[in-house]
């Protein structure tokens, strides 16, 4: 564990600089999941393309699209806007789905109440909508958010400096502290985002709470669909 | 868009040059790999999910460390293993892995698929004096089965992925072209070995898709013809999972 003392500042370092590629795709991949996936949910016609695309997009491993990424944009390939993009393409592709899903969940009588109580669209996407949609679209961007996390690791192996740096380097050099701290650093961040999120969400939606107590013995809870490395 | 001609001539060309293995060795080195991961995952996946779906114990446990071991990166975890293990057990390190991946997708969709089935129905067949055994295999197995190849789906999905990058430690399939192509500047080869690998990931995508329409027995698929409820609430439910 020498390595690890000796080498603290790289680590922090590093650490900075993935939060910085993860937490920026996480934001874009959420704000531009918005709009996709009201489109789905709103016009039957948008689903099935919609949804399919982000399917598909999710499928392509995540060494393949950094590769093709920087042919499309015209950027070299160690670019971290390259990686920034792949993973704004995961979470988006996530994202989409759960925002969906989110507003599907909604009850359409609270919806026509809304609208009988004189709520216009956009008043009543964001008052009533939105807000009734919120846990799902919350457990969705857990989900991205930590696998956006774990997956930004492999940007390393195109070049791009974040943790992920660790590994290459900690296996050319054979450091097993080395590649240990990275998986330990990533975890952590992980976690920490994790629980900022839960944290958000208690706060912005209190009533939530009451109802997953209400509802957990009933609903099945499905993990699938983790990340695609 | 040039590049990607040129990609693709790369790919048509029937030598990938460099000293590179042949496409086709590639490609069966890296279904090689996926298949006995994703079987052995199974091995272990299947009966365990099975058992927690069937008694409901211990759903919580698998919940938290299925939400736990996706912020675990698979690449460092590869490269551990691999550093632990040595040069000469790279096979045994990256098999486990994968498998390690792939584990909490099949228990999900093993211990959901029986979830989902609507209690009313274990209960008929209990008040029909089956035993145990019997609504294991003949009503919740059948039932939960396409939630099950669901969860096989995503853990090949990400296992093709995860075996992609497994180039790094000298593991061959289609990723070796990627790693190889970069140094070399021959950005012909990464960017074919990129559209081979993602080409690949489609088909076994489309593959699933029809195993697991195929999995929902004829009964089932009869009452949902014209809408997909099912499919629906399913995925509703995926996506409330969270990380919790």
């Amino acid at each position: 564990m020498n390595w690890v003392g000796n080498n603290l500042d790289l680590i922090w370092e590093l650490t900075l600089v993935h939060l910085r590629q993860s937490v920026i795709a996480i934001i874009l991949g959420f704000v531009l999941s918005l709009p996709l996936g009201w489109l789905a949910w709103r016009y039957r016609v948008a689903r099935g393309g919609i949804l399919t695309v982000t399917g598909l997009l999710y499928t392509i491993p995540s060494l393949a699209l950094l590769m093709i990424i920087p042919v499309v944009v015209g950027l070299p390939a160690f670019n971290e806007i390259n990686l920034i993009v792949a993973l704004t393409i995961y979470a988006i592709a996530l994202m989409t789905r759960s925002v969906t899903d989110g507003l599907t969940s909604v009850d359409p009588a609270v919806r026509l109440s809304a609208t009988a109580m004189g709520y216009g669209g956009g008043r009543r996407f964001w008052a009533v909508d939105f807000p009734l949609a919120g846990p799902v679209i919350l457990a969705g961007l857990r989900v991205t958010a930590v696998s956006t996390i774990a997956l930004a690791t492999v940007g390393a192996l195109i070049g791009v400096t974040n943790l992920g740096y660790l590994f290459t380097n900690g296996s050319q050099r054979r450091i097993i502290p080395e590649v240990l701290a990275g998986i330990v650093a990533v975890v952590i961040i992980a976690l920490v985002i994790d629980g900022l999120l839960i944290a958000a969400g208690r706060a912005l939606m209190p009533w939530s709470r009451a109802q997953r107590r209400a509802r957990r013995s009933r609903t099945a809870e499905l993990p699938l669909e983790v990340s695609v490395a | 868009m040039n590049l990607i001609a040129e990609a693709i001539a790369w790919i048509f060309s029937g030598d990938p040059g460099a000293g590179l293995a042949p496409i086709p060795v590639a490609l069966a080195q890296h279904l090689w790999f996926t298949f006995v991961s994703v079987l052995v995952a199974a091995l272990i996946a299947v009966p365990l999910g099975w058992l927690i779906g069937h008694t409901g114990k211990g759903r919580d446990i698998a919940v938290a460390i299925s939400g736990a071991a996706r912020a675990i990166p698979s690449f460092g975890l590869l490269i551990l293993l691999f550093l632990l293990l040595g040069v000469l057990r790279t096979t045994e390190a990256a098999i486990i892995t994968f498998v390690l991946l792939a584990i909490p997708s099949i228990l999900a969709g093993a211990y959901t698929g029986f979830e989902a089935i609507d209690r009313k129905i274990i209960d008929a067949a209990r008040a029909m004096g089956m035993t145990e055994w019997q609504i294991l295999w003949r009503v919740e197995v059948p039932l939960g089965l396409a939630l099950l190849v669901a969860g096989l789906r995503s853990a090949t999905l990400q296992v093709v992925a995860t075996v992609t990058i497994a180039a790094f430690i000298n593991l061959g399939g289609l990723g070796q072209y990627i790693l190889a192509g970069l140094p070399l500047r021959r950005f012909d080869i990464v960017l074919g070995g990129a559209l081979l690998v993602a080409a690949l990931a489609l088909v076994l995508d489309g593959i699933f898709a029809l195993l697991q329409r195929a999995s929902v027995p004829a009964g089932i698929r009869a009452g949902q013809s014209h809408h997909s409820v099912p499919q629906r609430s399913a995925s509703a439910r995926t996506a409330a999972a969270g990380a919790s």
